[in-house]
């Protein structure tokens, strides 16, 4: 067999190509997720509902850490473009930061909510409420492993194209998943918030 | 340690032991047949770590091969079973077994037979048609195929240990649920799909970005042959419908795992939820599988009239057109939820407007048949069977369409014998076409066309028995997945049992055809053009080398070869270093992990789940650091 692992000069273009889209495929994933917390989001069987027990200005919080660490992805790409090592790794790493508190602040507040008594297994309200957004924690929790394996990578390969193509690719995935948040923050919290 | 797994689970009724020892015995047999033979580092190393997109669509079609198999076996044990049990007589299989065997055949004909069918084609011949040397992501291509290996190795364990789903082959709740179904049947059925299923969308994307990005110079895509675009409209429904099935799937397991409420009776769930999104996914799923088919038959037609394919630009619209109705008439599989008459309208009538560019289609073909000259080859005969029985089950379709008259034909025979119509008659012939037509490129010898005469007949003669008493007993009442039955059904069933013995008869002359063909390949050599034909993939050698082509050819119109012989051109294009990924074996691995995850889950050995969740995560770290990158 031809050893061979080198990849063609348009290959970078491929990958990331192909990577919006399987964005756009998980678009699909979550909007199937909104559906289904539409269609339930009534059905607490007596129980409140979420937007009740949330804790508003708490869910502001965790949106103003992510939207921040969707500037600091933004600024990795940037610095990696300008080859400035440190600042890229000091980007990169304030962006997992962010990324961990923000998940460390969901945890606690699915934690307080199973420790109240209401956990997904509930009603069908709440099952809905911690599949759609715990698929996003999910998501965010790959994006920080995917994140750490990234600094792992500069540190060994430094500006490589591919580790440039890498970073790229995450900060897309980032950035999506900050937007998929506003649409929980705006769907699930505000809007609940409003029909209380 | 083994969570819910006992030794009970490995203990069967008579039927099912027979069942059992098959799946263990073939096993076995296939494990001393490689050590006998010492072929398992050549199996190893030419096959299961292969990243050439061509052996990876053989594999796949071993895998359609072996599974239809056992499809059929299914189909065969109800046929016989209905003929049997009927007034008082109860049969030979008992109510349990007999709904695990329905399911279970639904289950492995789509995701198992008719789509790795499909991808296998895809594989083979998409890369070839467009003038590229590989697929985009070869690598993930492997991830792909052994993905959906291990949702089925997941569905045969079923037979071995524990249960499969008898809830039919889409799993409805409050039946799926762990009320009523607190066996692993359900479970096995969850995750044979959800693996296969994200190996599907791996691939979906895989062939988008292929079509898209590959094409060889002066390809554009008004110039691509009809099977590549019809592969990037399966492909993009591929990637539209496959997170709803993902999302289907989980909330199921959720509600199975962790007591949660999506589709329950109680605590506010919602089993009419589950309808609709499986459905949002599964009719999509029909034109993922029907959409190549027509490719095929596309490129059959003009081969085989020796005419260019007549109405090229309405059939790239109507595919389009197809792709996008595609996803706007799910609700017509279940008019009788109650929807309100509205909503069923809405939908009863955008099903009949699917008619309209699969009409154009018809059209089409029949114009490109018109004057020409027509060699009556068996890819051609498998094209005109699918014309005729298509088309008779197209009409019964658009009767199914009126919500009016779908609530007497809802859940019939007569429903049963529509989807087979389609299924067999459309997908089924289409790909039967297509490997009969590409068999020599892929493969480098002919098939004996006699025999493959008498398969198509066997085929078409057997599905007309087999299906049409289908309709009749469908109107005279008869409601499926029954395994007891009314007597005056019997003399039509018995005829239908006769049809399958016919399609028996069919795939006995099909595995005849490819064994005459095997022994006599050095006599009946192909040659790089065996038919006259007239798209890129017969420029090259058959079978291609790994490469595909030596130079990237430069396409100057439609039928790109067809054009290059008319003008007396070579094959010459432009010189470009060949660059071909190396053999790795983590695609096998990675999904050898999920089977660990997926036979945790299923038996609630949570250690077993863990560890195959941690063993992806690190192969695919150990994988990413195995890219030097571009030098």
């Amino acid at each position: 067999m031809k050893e061979n692992t080198s990849m063609p000069a348009h290959a970078g273009d491929k990958v990331l190509f192909g990577f919006w889209v399987y964005l756009m495929s998980d678009v699909v994933l979550f909007a199937s997720l909104f559906a289904t917390h539409a269609v339930l989001q009534g059905q607490t069987f007596g129980a409140p509902s979420i937007a009740e027990l949330a804790n508003l200005p708490f869910v502001l919080w965790e949106t103003l850490i992510l939207l921040t660490s969707s500037f600091t992805v933004g600024l990795t790409v940037y610095f990696a473009a300008k080859k400035r090592k440190v600042q890229t790794f000091l980007a990169l790493a304030a962006t997992l930061a962010l990324g961990a508190a923000f998940l460390s602040m969901e945890l606690y507040e699915f934690a307080h909510l199973v420790k109240e008594g209401h956990g997904p297994w509930a009603n069908a309200s709440y099952s809905a409420f911690f599949t759609l957004v715990g698929t996003h924690g999910l998501h965010v929790f790959l994006g920080t492993v995917w994140g750490m394996l990234l600094v792992v990578q500069l540190m060994v390969w430094e500006a490589h194209a591919t580790v440039a193509r890498r970073l790229m690719c995450f900060s897309l995935f980032w950035h999506f998943l900050d937007v998929i948040w506003i649409f929980i923050f705006t769907f699930v919290y505000l809007f609940g918030a409003l029909q209380v | 340690m083994f969570g819910r797994l006992t030794l009970d689970a490995f203990v069967h009724a008579p039927v099912e032991t027979g069942a059992q020892l098959m799946v263990v015995g073939g096993a076995v047999a296939v494990v001393l047949l490689l050590t006998y033979f010492k072929k398992w580092g050549w199996l190893y190393h030419e096959w299961l770590t292969s990243l050439d997109a061509k052996k990876i669509g053989i594999m796949y079609l071993v895998l359609t091969a072996v599974m239809l198999a056992r499809g059929a076996a299914d189909a065969f044990m109800m046929r016989a079973q209905q003929v049997v049990a009927v007034g008082e007589g109860v049969g030979y299989l008992p109510p349990d077994h007999y709904a695990q065997i329905f399911s279970a055949h639904g289950v492995i004909m789509i995701f198992f037979v008719a789509m790795p069918f499909m991808f296998a084609l895809l594989n083979l011949i998409v890369p070839l048609q467009i003038g590229a040397r590989d697929v985009a992501y070869p690598f993930l291509n492997s991830v792909s195929f052994w993905l959906t290996a291990v949702g089925a190795i997941l569905i045969n364990l079923s037979l071995v240990a524990g249960e499969f789903a008898a809830t039919g082959w889409l799993a409805y709740p409050p039946l799926s649920g762990l009320e009523y179904s607190p066996g692993v049947g359900v479970d096995y059925w969850i995750w044979a799909l959800q693996i296969s299923g994200i190996g599907t969308l791996i691939s979906g994307i895989n062939f988008f970005v292929t079509i898209l990005k590959m094409r060889a110079p002066g390809m554009t895509l008004m110039r691509m042959p009809i099977f590549c675009w019809t592969a990037l409209g399966s492909m993009s429904l591929v990637i539209f419908a496959f997170p709803i099935l993902t999302v289907t799937l989980s909330l199921l397991a959720l509600d199975r795992i962790f007591g949660m409420h999506f589709f329950t009776t109680d605590m506010g769930g919602n089993a009419m939820l589950y309808v609709n999104l499986i459905w949002a996914w599964g009719h999509p799923e029909v034109y993922i599988l029907i959409l190549p088919a027509f490719g095929i038959f596309s490129e059959v037609v003009a081969t085989f009239s020796q005419k260019r394919l007549f109405g090229y630009t309405s059939m790239v619209v109507a595919t389009m057109a197809i792709v996008v109705l595609s996803f706007i008439v799910w609700v017509h599989h279940f008019f009788t939820m109650g929807a309100g008459s509205d909503v069923n309208a809405f939908f009863g009538i955008m099903t009949m407007t699917i008619a309209i560019p699969t009409g154009v289609k018809v059209f089409n073909w029949l114009f490109t048949m018109f004057r020409g000259r027509i060699i009556f080859a068996t890819p051609m005969l498998w094209f005109m069977g699918f014309l005729t029985t298509f088309t008779l089950g197209g009409m019964t379709g658009v009767l199914m369409a009126i919500p009016g008259a779908d609530f007497q034909l809802h859940n019939s025979l007569f429903l049963v014998a529509h989807f087979h119509n389609m299924i067999i008659g459309g997908v089924l012939f289409g790909f039967f076409a297509g490997l009969t037509y590409w068999w020599p490129k892929i493969f480098g010898f002919t098939l004996s066309e006699r025999l493959g005469r008498y398969a198509f007949w066997s085929w078409i003669i057997g599905f007309l028995l087999a299906f049409i008493p289908l309709y009749l007993l469908g109107l005279m009442g008869m409601t499926r997945r029954l395994n007891q039955v009314d007597e005056i059904f019997q003399p039509l069933l018995i005829v239908a049992a006769v049809g399958a013995c016919v399609i028996a008869l069919g795939i006995f002359f099909q595995v005849l055809q490819i064994v005459h063909g095997i022994w006599n390949r050095k006599k009946n050599i192909a040659g790089s053009d065996p038919w006259n034909g007239r798209t890129l993939e017969w420029a090259t050698s058959s079978p291609p080398p790994e490469y595909n082509f030596a130079t990237i050819p430069a396409v100057e119109g439609r039928d790109a070869w067809w054009l290059m012989k008319r003008q007396g051109k070579k094959l010459e294009g432009r010189e470009e270093k060949i660059h071909i990924p190396a053999n790795t074996p983590f695609g096998l691995f990675i999904a050898g992990c999920t089977l660990l995850l997926g036979f945790g889950i299923i038996w609630h050995m949570w250690w077993l789940a863990v560890l195959g969740v941690v063993g992806c995560i690190v192969l695919l770290m150990v994988r990413s650091f195995m890219y030097e990158g571009e030098h």
